[in-house]
């Protein structure tokens, strides 16, 4: 596959992007919204995630096997968590007081 | 066989190990490994990443008012050093694609520069640390109810951030090499896997701290 050069252009308005993201993710963070703090403030991380992965380090424009490893990796990461979690949130299950 | 890549060097202008078919095969195969080897490294934080799952929702009181402790404009600068680091990075690379070579050493230089920067305002947050007792260990103090799991908060909030600065040292050592080598002359259009592939390790890293910034300096603000 042929290399795919990226115009400098193109790296600046990513980087106003994720400036922007975080002085948003900054600013909602203060104020209370409950849970929905948390699902905020990681759905922008992945938001600026995703930018530099894409553009920065080129997976948008690399053949789909590199995309196919990146995702991989997240989707392990993913089993990961969920596993844990099956296990730590369901510990109180079945053993009522009384 | 070393004379043919010494030639091939020559009439090339690329350092094409002899196993490739040609310097395009080359640069998908060394990228395809430093892929894996970012995979392996997802998984290396992943564990710590479970972790703070784990004890942020056993502890979400203590994690909120632990986080206050830390400072968020040190905290959301050394963001923003970061993702500038990350674009003079993306810059280097794109000075070593069209064979600039001043634009590569310099967006090298500064991405360094920054990466400095960014060391020297977490060493100064883990003074403050100390300053505070916030390290855990014999002198560790925080007020009840919560000492216990704000200990673990910062355990977490001391691995996590020092396994990134690890990261960040050892990048800074890569693209240091890498500015001897560009000032040499060995980039060209042709050959420059070393700034692309160096230029993915960064931005990964960089990636991790787009993570801990969140989890660690923005859980509990909107208690303040």
């Amino acid at each position: 596959m042929p290399e795919h050069i990226v115009p400098i252009k193109t790296y600046t308005i990513v980087l106003i992007a994720l400036l922007v993201l975080t002085a948003t993710t900054c600013a909602v963070s203060f104020i209370d919204m409950g849970k929905m703090n948390a699902v905020v403030a990681v759905a922008i991380a992945f938001a600026k995630a995703s930018l530099v992965a894409l553009i920065f380090m080129h997976l948008r424009y690399s053949r789909r096997l590199m995309r196919v490893v990146a995702a991989a990796g997240l989707f392990w990461l993913g089993i990961l968590i969920a596993l844990t979690m099956s296990d730590y949130l369901t510990r109180g299950w079945g053993n009522r007081p009384e | 066989m070393a004379e043919t890549s010494v030639a091939d060097r020559h009439t090339h202008g690329a350092a094409r190990a002899h196993q490739f078919d040609d310097a395009e095969q080359q640069r998908d195969a060394v990228t395809m490994g430093m892929w894996v080897f970012l995979v392996t490294e997802i998984m290396f934080f992943g564990g710590l990443f479970t972790a703070y799952v784990v004890y942020r929702t056993l502890y979400p009181a203590a994690f909120a008012v632990a986080s206050l402790a830390l400072d968020i404009t040190l905290g959301t600068l050394n963001t923003a050093v970061l993702l500038v680091s990350s674009f003079t990075m993306a810059v280097a690379v794109f000075g070593s694609q069209t064979g600039r070579r001043r634009m590569l050493v310099g967006g090298l230089a500064l991405t360094i520069a920054l990466g400095i920067v960014f060391l020297a305002i977490k060493v100064y947050e883990y003074y403050q640390k100390y300053v505070e007792h916030h390290i855990p260990g014999p002198s560790f103090a925080f007020p009840a109810p919560y000492t216990q799991p704000a200990k673990m908060y910062f355990t977490l909030y001391f691995a996590m951030t020092g396994l990134h600065a690890a990261h960040m040292i050892v990048g800074c050592g890569l693209l240091g090499v890498l500015i001897v080598m560009a000032w040499r002359g060995r980039f060209t259009p042709e050959y420059h896997s070393p700034v692309e592939l160096s230029g993915l390790y960064w931005h990964f890293v960089d990636i991790i701290w787009i993570f801990l910034y969140p989890l660690l300096y923005l859980v509990g603000r909107h208690l303040e």
